[in-house]
């Protein structure tokens, strides 16, 4: 603050502008609140609702705090749609294993295309950036064949398969190996450390906030997967989140509103807890996406 | 140990060997570490996007189990672009084409400038940052149907919130209508633009933090205004961030189809108000309401047909904006 201070010819035209300042921040923080408000809006009204009773939600004007909390709505929901439980814990098996597969490959593959040399390398990886362009639409049509044609339908390998490897993971961890000074790689050869000892133990344990964020974002994304798990996994014990709750919405509870509301609090909760715990890496690893190389 | 004895000619033709299969070593190992990802990239996606595009070649390709997940193991009367004929008139597709450029006009310009003006004004303080970051950061990890459907009730006719608010008592997402068309634009726009301000709020806020200080404060003893500094020194300089947010949010809308999905929340086919179910049918959305029937003759062509169709538009945006971003944007 001092510094600024020095801009300005006399103590009248630093006063002016101290006021000008106030009041441009009183305005900024204004519009930040109005716009945060709007933010927040749908997920107190959300929660609003969902602990309302059926006959506070049809009543013309909605009431903005619930009259009467229900909370026995949160435990109405595992009770009509009794495979509730069961989406939750697809959900989980997919996202577990999806994440495992991720970090295999990634850890891997980003090793092979930042340290190793080998005829095609950059060709090979420009190829896989190109792809990341293409839509998932194109390679959705013949996997649906290929799941069909292996008998696949309604099992967990054709829900993780083929999310099993991530370009832009791939690209992500590749540019942070790439930033680990090569030194250390030279050090390592002349005390004739291999290859793969140098990955897991230089190059691994340097990457470790990488791998963590893509280890959060992978296990986020199955909460989020629709259209693939509706096309492949649509038997009642093999459903997902998603797709279980956009059931629920037009079945079980198309008539409540309240419940409509607490089954969709319910599948937001867990993504919720999981962004406050790791909100570091999770930021990190998007703004990082934003980040050209 | 004998070796380092003898002359230097012959270390050198050690080393060199050694040099040699130092590199084969080491592609060795890069196959070795390759391996696991190109399997599953192989199967899971070179291989699809090779197979889908042929497809989309074959008329009236008819899919059956035994014929194998190859292409040409299946039926087809003729290889032509008799289905990229009948895709381009079919009216759905039509309908969904205009649609989704709908959606891309009216919600990437205005995802963007909001973004941008909120960052900006994020960038100015100093108190509360944190706060408010985490609070606009929060619908990037909501569940896409859950918040749907949330709007969906948010906008219902009767007793809705916003109609409550506003004294209104539009049909937002009910009208089958002509006007229901626009009003269910206006949720949608909305629902797109809440989701969707998360990530670009992101990476423009990392990229404000990074424009060096200097800037302003040079600015400021010229006594330049607050609008100037901003079209003059922070729009230029965020630029390349503006131009891959702007090029990521049109591909992105381009692909739009959960949002809609999600704010109709009539299932997975369910377009529009009942009644007129396709009223907001995209390409992405055509393309997966063949899906299911894959029996049927002709249906899997007519899918490839449209993702091919999808992934020119794509490459065309892409290709147009780097030629605009490289006239326009300062590195």
């Amino acid at each position: 603050m001092a510094d600024r201070e020095l801009y300005f010819a006399d103590e009248k035209a630093l006063r002016k502008w101290k006021r000008r300042k106030v009041l441009s921040q009183i305005g900024v923080y204004t519009f930040l609140t109005i716009l945060a408000i709007f933010i927040i809006i749908p997920f107190y009204w959300m929660i609003a609702t969902s602990l309302k009773s059926n006959g506070e939600v049809s009543l013309p004007v909605p009431t903005l705090f619930p009259q009467e909390i229900m909370w026995e709505n949160y435990a109405l929901i595992f009770k009509q749609v009794t495979s509730f439980g069961r989406y939750f814990l697809n959900t989980i098996i997919v996202s577990f294993f999806t994440t495992i597969l991720v970090v295999i490959t990634t850890v891997f593959a980003a090793f092979a295309f930042a340290r190793l040399k080998f005829k095609g390398r950059d060709t090979i990886f420009m190829l896989l950036l190109v792809t990341m362009m293409v839509p998932g639409e194109m390679m959705v049509i013949t996997n649906y064949m290929t799941v069909s044609v292996f008998g696949w339908m309604n099992t967990y390998q054709a829900l993780i398969l083929p999310f099993g490897v991530s370009v832009f993971y791939i690209y992500y961890l590749r540019q942070t190996f790439k930033s680990i000074p090569n030194e250390l790689y030279l050090a390592a050869k002349v005390d004739g450390v291999g290859d793969f000892k140098y990955l897991f133990k230089v190059l691994v344990p340097i990457a470790m906030p990488a791998i963590v964020t893509i280890i959060i974002l992978s296990s986020m994304g199955a909460w989020n997967a629709l259209i693939w798990p509706e096309l492949v996994a649509n038997a009642e014990t093999m459903r997902m989140v998603s797709n279980g709750l956009m059931r629920a919405l037009t079945s079980e509870f198309s008539q409540q509103v309240n419940l409509q509301m607490t089954a969709s609090a319910i599948v937001t909760a867990p993504l919720f807890v999981f962004f406050i715990i790791f909100r570091k890496y999770i930021m990190r690893g998007v703004s990082r996406s934003g980040i050209k190389g | 140990m004998e070796k380092e004895v003898q002359t230097v000619q012959k270390e050198s033709f050690v080393s060199k060997f050694k040099k040699y299969y130092q590199e084969h070593i080491q592609a060795f190992e890069a196959v070795l570490a390759l391996a696991p990802a190109a399997i599953i990239l192989i199967v899971f996606m070179f291989f699809p996007l090779v197979n889908t595009f042929i497809m989309s070649f074959m008329e009236d390709f008819r899919f059956v189990n035994k014929g194998g997940i190859f292409a040409f193991g299946h039926s087809f009367s003729s290889i032509g672009f008799g289905e990229y004929i009948d895709v381009l008139r079919n009216p759905d597709f039509l309908k969904a084409l205009r649609n989704t450029s709908i959606i891309v006009v009216v919600s990437v310009p205005l995802t963007v400038i909001i973004a941008l003006f909120i960052s900006v004004a994020m960038n100015s303080i100093k108190k509360l940052q944190g706060v408010y970051q985490t609070i606009f950061f929060l619908p990037y990890v909501t569940n896409t149907i859950a918040l749907g459907m949330v709007f969906k009730v948010m906008f219902s006719t009767n007793s809705g919130l916003i109609n409550t608010i506003f004294g209104t008592n539009i049909a937002w997402l009910t009208d089958a209508t002509k006007n229901g068309y626009w009003s269910s634009l206006v949720v949608l726009t909305t629902y797109i633009v809440w989701t969707g301000l998360a990530f670009k709020i992101l990476i423009f806020l990392s990229g404000l933090q990074s424009i060096d200080k200097q800037y302003y404060d040079a600015a400021r003893i010229d006594g330049a205004s607050r609008r100037r500094i901003f079209t003059k020194i922070t729009v230029p300089l965020l630029s390349p961030m503006i131009a891959y947010t702007v090029i990521t949010s049109f591909i992105g809308a381009f692909k739009s189809y959960s949002d809609v999905i999600a704010i109709f929340g009539g299932g997975p086919n369910t377009y529009g108000p009942p009644g007129n179910e396709k009223m907001w049918i995209t390409v992405v959305g055509f393309i997966y309401d063949q899906l299911p029937s894959m029996m049927t003759r002709g249906a899997l062509s007519r899918a490839s047909a449209g993702a091919v169709i999808l992934l020119i538009i794509i490459l065309l945006i892409t290709i147009v904006q780097f030629l605009v971003s490289k006239k326009r944007v300062h590195y």
